[in-house]
């Protein structure tokens, strides 16, 4: 349906593309897999018209066509659904769906029409319960996703292309995209399919095309059984074990925090534990579930009832005090919620600890710069120059970064949402490395994540959340995924 | 600033690098530079008996003073990314304030005090609605815009304040000169120079940056936004404290009609000096740049006995092509 041949697409200073294949048949979930910076990102923003080729040739249906704008790609059938969701925040979902094809008489609007329109694909993607006239900006990530999904839906599109769409998704909203993936397919609607999680590939994809510095590598595997060393050397070049640090060797210490009947009306409720020095104590559960928020009323950043005692005394509300006590919080929305993309690396590393590096507000930019140095070479921040603006980085670099910046003040308490997030699989395992350091180092950490294995892979403490509520606090050992999934799915307390 | 990119140049030679230390290496002040030599070619070649003269040069930088020292405090406010236009409405109350009867009796210094004060006062409540009332700050600081230029109306009773005679020493500000120039160029300097460091030394400049680039980010760094923004409007308030002391001395009055349109002319200012108006990227020495390619227009202008609305309507294309060069530079810094 569509092969795409020899794609080069030069920036300046960078060759993005360097000669890209890809062949995609009409009702399938096609994967395309390869490291952050590999290309995945400009490939699919060429089919979404927002990026020219400089050379090579895409043919759709016997056809050849050079989508020149957005709007022409949308023309051709191509609909793509970005990993940074594109909705217009302050629209309602119906009017984000039809932005740009409005239901619509000289200019006036047809809101009926253009609510029930919504309502029926809101129903046919399985969530009736998003309605229409909602303001986007009001909805959760996995519900922003759908939007899109509808989006999509709404201009008949045959080749629907999925940039991380399981990113912002829950365990079981995956299985519902999942769910809506097959049901298109089966209408013959193609899906280019983008993401790190090898599992998914294996579950929703029939053929895979690897990307490796602008080029393809590999064309058309069979996604189930390819083996995964033969992916991941693909993807790498060598061969890296997607593995978790072992376990033990850790002594634990005090403890350093506590929180006792923490509760948010609505969102988490009579929330207990603890976390003690060197102890890494992980949180699982759905989307929704009060994972983040709980994090985030640790951190001050939330107003929540019950008590938050670092070391043994309160902390007080706010932002400013829990990070001046020892606190550090590395957000889920890294973008959008931990780093100054204008800034140097140098800058971001330091942002939380500022005062340590001035006299009377005065920066020493010489200590400054050789202690983010330090840093940058202890977690193996690459490229190895602070001073890059951190936005040319990769995610995975860019966490580093982000968890560099709290090791510089004196660190008791760190907190973790979703750290993996946007990170390939070879960073991830670094990254994993650089958590057990730091425990190792004696500090507590709390971590959330959407994807169970790593939870129990890294943690030492499990508390699995269901609704609001802890339903099982264990030891990691004693725990599997099927588990837990069983638990936070079913809400059965092992 | 039509260069392409503002990648920094690879370990350059220790010119190269003192350079960009001064912040003048950046391709952008290069642009800058380049349409500010362009522009005394032209006073050089339309008006070569009286553009390079020292009296037409003191002119230049005297009626740069005023509006300079209120870009400086515009450029923190706008890369904290706010927005502040009641500066020459505020400059116009602290010319007044200071200027009344009952200020000029305290004397001269008490005059200089009570502008800064009054500045300095004004800007915080800007600062303090905004950060604390949370309004928008286009709509706080044309409030006050508004209410600030009333009050000067009232104060004065709509009439010119002239400086005393026993408090000329203000006056002596413009009209004394150390090496040929006057010393309320020296206090533009100074306010240049120390909002250069404030802005690229210390913490507070690294916050402002911060606070403008990603203010969420900022504030789960343990970052306090609130109190930042409200400083950042109070500075802004002291700089046209320091711009009414200037106009002052320039002009030996105090008056409501002080300042008109100043905002605009700083804004516009630091915009061309490439600062965004979204915040988070800028520089004190691109909005100073800026200024006096502004400066220069209406000079060359005004030597050449042009039309003043062709003046404005040239502003209006520098502007314009200023913003559009800066646009081609985002785009192109997009993956």
């Amino acid at each position: 349906m569509l092969v795409m041949k020899g794609i080069v697409k030069q920036f300046p200073g960078v060759r993005a593309l360097d000669g890209v294949d890809l062949d995609v048949r009409a009702g399938e979930v096609h994967c395309l897999l390869g490291q952050n910076g590999a290309g995945k990102s400009t490939l699919i923003k060429v089919l979404a018209g927002v990026h020219q080729p400089d050379e090579g040739t895409i043919v759709f249906n016997g056809e050849q066509v050079r989508p020149s704008s957005p709007m022409d790609a949308i023309k051709l059938g191509f609909a793509t659904i970005y990993q940074e969701l594109d909705l217009v925040d302050g629209l309602s979902v119906a009017e984000n769906i039809f932005l740009g094809h409005e239901h619509a008489y000289f200019g006036f609007v047809n809101r009926p029409a253009a609510s029930k329109a919504a309502r029926e694909v809101m129903e046919r993607l399985g969530h009736p319960e998003i309605r229409p006239s909602t303001e986007v900006g009001r909805l959760s990530p996995a519900a922003k996703q759908v939007v899109s999904m509808a989006r999509a839906l709404s201009h008949d599109a045959r080749l629907i292309i999925m940039d991380e769409p399981s990113a912002a998704l829950a365990h079981d909203e995956v299985a519902n995209l999942f769910r809506i993936i097959r049901e298109l397919t089966a209408q013959g609607v193609a899906v280019v399919y983008i993401s790190h999680r090898l599992e998914e590939i294996r579950e929703i994809g029939d053929r895979v095309t690897v990307l490796k510095d602008g080029r393809t590598v590999a064309v058309g595997l069979a996604a189930r059984d390819t083996p995964t060393t033969q992916i991941v050397s693909l993807m790498t070049g060598r061969n890296v074990e997607y593995v978790f640090p072992p376990r033990g060797g850790r002594t634990l210490g005090e403890e350093v925090l506590r929180v006792e009947g923490l509760t948010a009306p609505g969102v988490f409720r009579d929330v207990s534990f603890s976390v003690r020095a060197g102890e890494i104590v992980g949180l699982a559960g759905l989307v929704g579930s009060g994972r983040s928020e709980i994090l985030e009323a640790v951190y001050g950043a939330r107003p929540a009832a019950g008590r938050v005692l670092l070391e043994g005394r309160p902390v007080r509300r706010g932002v400013v005090g829990t990070v001046r006590r020892g606190m550090g919080l590395a957000p889920e929305e890294r973008k959008a919620q931990a780093l100054i993309l204008d800034q140097s690396v140098t800058a971001n590393i330091t942002l939380g600890t500022l005062p340590e590096f001035a006299k009377f507000g005065w920066i020493d930019r010489k200590r400054e710069r050789s202690e983010a140095k330090r840093l940058s070479e202890l977690l193996d921040i690459r490229p190895p120059d602070p001073e890059r603006p951190i936005r040319n980085l990769s995610g995975g670099n860019q966490q580093k970064a982000v968890l560099a910046r709290w090791l510089l003040g004196g660190l008791k308490l760190l907190l973790l949402d979703e750290p993996t997030r946007g990170v390939d699989v070879g960073a991830r395992a670094e990254l994993y490395a650089v958590i057990h350091d730091l425990a190792e180092r004696g500090i507590g950490v709390l971590l959330v994540s959407s994807e169970v294995p790593e939870v129990l892979g890294l943690a030492d403490r499990v508390l699995v959340l269901r609704e609001g509520a802890v339903i099982h606090q264990g030891d990691a050992t004693e725990l599997d995924e099927h588990r837990v999934l069983d638990m936070i799915m079913n809400g059965r307390a092992a | 600033m039509s260069e392409p990119t503002t990648k920094r140049p690879v370990a350059g030679s220790t010119v190269a690098s003192s350079v960009r230390r001064l912040g003048l290496g950046e391709m952008r002040h290069l642009g800058l530079l380049a349409a500010l030599a362009i522009l005394v070619v032209v006073g050089l070649v339309t008006r070569p008996d009286n553009f390079a003269t020292t009296s037409n040069l003191v002119s230049i930088l005297s009626l740069a003073a005023t509006i300079g020292v209120i870009t400086v405090g515009a450029t923190f406010v706008i890369i904290g990314g706010g927005i502040d236009l009641s500066v020459g409405a505020v400059m116009a109350l602290a010319s007044v304030w200071a200027t009344t009867v009952a200020t000029q009796e305290q004397g001269p210094l008490v005059m200089v005090i009570c502008a800064l004060s009054v500045g300095t006062t004004v800007g915080l409540i800007n600062g303090l609605l905004i950060a604390y009332g949370r309004l928008v700050p286009f709509i706080a600081t044309l409030a006050m815009l508004v209410a600030a230029r009333g009050l000067a109306q009232r104060m004065s009773d709509r009439k010119t304040q002239l400086i005393r005679v026993d408090n000329s020493a203000i006056v002596d500000l413009s009209t004394t000169r150390w090496l040929g120039i006057p010393l309320v160029v020296y206090i533009f300097a100074l306010v240049v120079v120390l909002g250069w460091i404030l802005l690229n030394r210390t913490t507070f400049g690294r916050r402002t940056y911060a606070v403008g680039g990603n203010v969420e980010a900022a504030r789960l760094a343990g970052i306090n936004v609130r109190r930042h923004t409200a400083v950042l409007y109070g500075l802004s308030g002291l700089c046209c404290g320091i711009a009414a002391i200037i106009i002052m001395a320039r002009t030996t009055t105090g008056s409501s009609t002080h300042g008109d349109l100043y905002e605009l002319d700083a804004i516009a200012a630091v915009i061309i000096g490439g600062t965004l108006l979204t915040g988070g990227r800028g520089t004190i020495v691109g909005s100073i740049l800026g200024l006096l390619i502004f400066t220069l227009i209406t000079n060359l202008f005004i030597l050449n006995g042009l039309n003043t609305s062709d003046q404005l309507i040239a502003k209006g294309l520098i502007i314009v092509v200023a913003v559009l060069l800066q646009r081609r530079n985002l785009k192109e810094r997009a993956p």
